[in-house]
């Protein structure tokens, strides 16, 4: 391990929503509240692609979104790592069929983390941002050796509700 | 005896300046955090932030913009000098007025309107504080006869007995120059959202980790001019700087933002206020 501090250290994350239910960014949201406390990572929420080091993005591509997206991405400064939170953002979900969509955002930029989940929990995305702030570091080790097209899925099942935990296994009612 | 002081040791200060800066920082995102119930970022995480913006690849819309960043930590640090060297105060003021010009100018020759709208704001707060922070000139040299900086440190009475209400005035200076809550309108930590960044908004990578390391000088100054008002005895001007400090934080988290024009019409109603009624004090006593 070295001794110098690691990009992972400080991820600034800004998030956009290409074609979004909401869903996801209301749970996106709900992770930056004090509850979750992503700020103990270093992850601070900017609003700006030129100060961030993570592009979190909920919701599928589209023809009127897919330059957007690609200019938000441009914006970043390298080293820089891509989160698709949920699945319209990993596959197109819900909406892939639909007439103006393209699908993923890997259509348009190179992803690095894929959180899948209709919408994905709090959990799973703090989850991803983490993993993806030690890819940032390993990018800027090495820019060629994470090349896109091989990316990380998360599948952090989420942590059981402490209540739920506590009630004992034979009271809870059995699906027949 | 100020000005005896070994070449080395002044070096030494410059280098810890910043550190002490971000220390400080630190710790006031740590207070945060804990006055929200949260855990919150490690002590050293503006270390962090600004190692890893240094390492992030520069992105330049014109050439001038890192002109101004470069003048603006320069300034900064010569502002620091001074103030450490004990110099002449008023000299201090010009250069630690330019050195923010220099960012409000960085803002201004890029076309992205946010950050010209944050220039703007940060102009009209200057036009807020100036007035007091030249006023405190004025008591500092009704009080100890000299405009020295370094006056402070052989006057037989702190300044603080003598300039109690500049005092309370150069505390909500200091809020506005740490941005700090209500005061938080050109530029903010928390809350990036507000004007995305504002002042800041168009510098990146490397550059903007010189605008950070010229905001840890920023609080390092602060710090040593609040422990100037207790300066006979420089282990109260210690524990009354680290007080302010605390009290920076405490406002911080206690209001929310206010607009422009209530900031200007609150210094130049109390805040100015306050000064002037010290001046007079010390003319007419
Ligand atoms: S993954 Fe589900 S919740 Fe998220 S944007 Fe798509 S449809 Fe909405």
């Amino acid at each position: 391990m070295s001794t110098t501090p690691k990009l992972s250290k400080s991820p600034w994350v800004v998030h956009f929503n290409c074609n979004s239910c909401n869903g996801c960014d209301i749970e996106f949201l709900a992770l930056l509240t004090p509850h979750y406390d992503v700020e103990r990572f270093g992850i601070v929420h900017v609003g700006n692609p030129k100060h961030a080091d993570v592009l979190v993005v909920t919701g599928s591509v589209n023809h009127r979104n897919a330059r957007v997206l690609k200019n938000v991405y441009d914006q970043i400064p390298d080293p820089k790592v891509v989160v698709a939170m949920g699945v319209c953002a990993s596959t197109g979900g819900i909406f892939a069929d639909g007439y103006n969509v393209l699908g993923g955002i890997a259509k348009v930029i190179p992803v690095d983390v894929y959180v899948p989940g209709c919408a994905s929990r709090p959990e799973a995305m703090m989850d991803g941002i983490v993993k993806a702030a030690v890819i940032l570091e390993a990018k800027r080790r090495n820019p060629k050796a994470v090349q896109a097209g091989q990316p990380v899925v998360v599948r952090t099942p989420s942590a059981a509700p402490a209540a739920a935990a506590a009630i004992p296994q034979k009271e809870i009612p059995q699906p027949c | 005896m100020i000005t005896s002081h070994p070449l080395m040791l002044l070096a030494l200060l410059t280098l810890i300046a910043p550190f002490w800066g971000a220390l400080l920082s630190g710790i006031d995102r740590k207070l945060t955090a804990r006055a929200q119930g949260r855990i919150g970022p490690p002590v050293i995480q503006p270390l962090y932030d600004t190692l890893k913006l240094l390492r992030k690849t520069p992105i330049v819309l014109n050439r001038i913009q890192v002109v101004y960043a470069y003048l603006h930590l320069a300034f900064m640090v010569l502002a620091f000098l001074l103030l450490v060297l004990g110099q002449d105060g008023l000299m201090f003021l010009f250069v630690f007025a330019f050195s923010t010009l220099s960012l409000v100018l960085g803002g201004m020759c890029v076309r992205s309107p946010y950050s010209r709208i944050g220039s703007q704001r940060e102009i009209l707060l200057m036009v807020a504080y100036e007035p007091i922070l030249i006023l405190l000139m004025i008591g500092i040299y009704k009080a100890n006869g000299s405009f020295l900086l370094g006056s402070p440190f052989v006057a037989a009475k702190p300044l603080l007995m003598a300039l109690p209400l500049l005092f309370l005035a150069f505390l909500v200076v200091m809020a506005i120059k740490l941005q700090k809550s209500p005061f938080d309108i050109a530029t903010s930590h928390h809350a990036h959202q507000e004007l995305v960044k504002g002042l800041t908004l168009e510098y990146a990578g490397p550059y903007l980790a010189l605008i950070e390391i010229a905001h840890f000088y920023e609080i390092a100054i602060l710090f040593y001019f609040v422990m100037l008002f207790w300066a006979s005895n420089l282990a109260i001007g210690f524990v009354l700087a680290c007080a302010s400090f605390f009290l920076m934080v405490l406002i911080d988290n206690a209001f929310a933002r206010l607009t422009t024009m209530w900031v200007f019409r609150f210094m130049w109603t109390g805040a100015l206020l306050l000064a002037l009624t010290n001046i007079l004090w010390l003319y007419f006593r």
